[in-house]
């Protein structure tokens, strides 16, 4: 069993699994019945990916079912980026956040799908067709707020000098990158960087907002040390699993 | 040499409709993608259409039922993630039975199914199901779903 393939096909799904369990906590809160339905709809797309990944996990340690993997790890077996895992706070800091991993998805995808491990291409494959509607979602609503009135530009404005300090965590490489990447299985992001600032700088210009200056960033979710909101994320989403062990769908 | 049992499965399959739109059947949506024997049993591969798409289980549960309506009870259903699904496999009779439904066909360019006018407009790129935008046509003003191009 390769250990490593396990671990990084399993944090692969987590930013699925995590983003997607937030967007699910707008179903029947979003500001229009469009907006509920698309959210809803990058969730289950989110999920989907996130099962596509266990499931591969599962090939590689036939251990854990899918089901194992999200509903019985504790909070700091999750190895999600933090920026996933941040509260919605409102849809303004929805969008933001969402433009940003949409963005670095779309590109992480890109290059996955060039891996030597035919199951994580077949699933980048797969998945970046999703990824592209998801992007131009956030980035159509990122430009109506930020070049819409003071209000929601200041709102998404404020949301953005927020979040902009976990980004940097998306492009770090850790020791279990540095062996996928010399394994031609995982994807070198640092290498992504600069295309992802394009893509950002690009749309922050025609939603006139900036990046805040000065950033210190902020590390720790690939090493499980994540946000005080995840822990009541993940226990609210394995909250049946956890009291009824056998409950089946 | 295969004896005929392949493409009776097949058209089995073909009468299996689509829990969704139940105008076109799994096999003219392209979810079923291959049919093949291994000795008795028979494999049957499936993809999803979007990987989170709900009607993915229900596939395989209508699937096992037909089968064993119609007496075939050796037989396991795989999932399959590549080629990566796409609507480029609907054939132009299934793009015709989705446009009668009500539902604008995939294709490059949305055309309103109630009259035709390539005049539209985009509500929503997320509709009902995964695989549907919400649009309303311009000339006759009727609002309808698009299948999306993927």
């Amino acid at each position: 069993m390769d250990k490593n393939l396990l671990k990084y096909t399993i944090r692969l799904g987590d930013n699925c699994l995590v983003l997607g369990q937030r967007m699910s906590m707008w179903c029947s809160n979003g500001p229009t019945l469009e907006e509920d339905i698309a959210l809803a709809n990058i969730s289950l797309d989110l999920f989907g990916q996130a099962t596509s990944f266990y499931s591969f996990a599962e090939k590689i340690d036939a251990k854990n079912s899918p089901d194992d993997i999200a509903f019985k790890r504790d909070a700091d077996n999750f190895s999600n980026c933090l920026i996933v895992e941040l509260d919605n706070t409102n849809f303004g800091f929805t969008i933001v956040r969402n433009f940003f991993f949409d963005c670095f998805q779309f590109l992480f995808y890109e290059r996955l799908k060039k891996s030597n491990c035919q199951s994580l291409s077949d699933i980048a494959y797969k998945s970046i067709k999703e990824v592209k509607y998801h992007l131009r979602h956030s980035t159509n609503w990122l430009i109506r707020l930020g070049d819409g009135t003071n209000e929601s530009n200041s709102k998404v404005q404020n949301a953005l000098n927020e979040i902009w300090k976990f980004t940097d965590e998306l492009f770090v490489l850790d020791d279990l990158d540095q062996i996928m990447i010399r394994d031609g299985v995982g994807v070198n992001t640092l290498e992504l960087k600069s295309e992802w600032k394009n893509l950002v700088d690009k749309a922050l210009a025609d939603a006139k907002l900036k990046v805040p200056k000065n950033t210190k960033m902020v590390y720790g979710g690939k090493q499980g040390k994540h946000t005080n909101s995840f822990k009541e994320l993940i226990s609210e989403m394995q909250y049946i699993t956890r009291k009824y062990s056998d409950a089946r769908w | 040499m295969q004896d005929g049992r392949v493409d009776l499965i097949w058209d089995i399959l073909n009468k299996v409709p689509d829990p969704e739109i139940p105008v076109i059947s799994i096999v003219e949506l392209g979810v079923v993608r291959d049919i093949n024997f291994n000795n008795e049993c028979c494999i049957i591969s499936i993809t999803p259409t979007y990987s989170g798409c709900p009607a993915i289980k229900t596939f395989e549960d209508d699937i096992k039922k037909t089968l064993i309506e119609n007496k075939i009870t050796n037989f396991k259903i795989n999932t399959v993630y590549a080629p990566a699904w796409t609507t480029d496999w609907m054939s132009k009779d299934t793009k015709e039975k989705l446009k009668n439904y009500g539902i604008s066909p995939p294709s490059k360019e949305v055309v309103c199914p109630q009259c035709n006018s390539k005049n539209t407009d985009i509500i929503s790129e997320f509709g009902a199901t995964a695989c549907k935008s919400m649009h309303k046509c311009l000339d006759c003003l009727e609002p309808f779903e698009h299948f999306k191009c993927i």
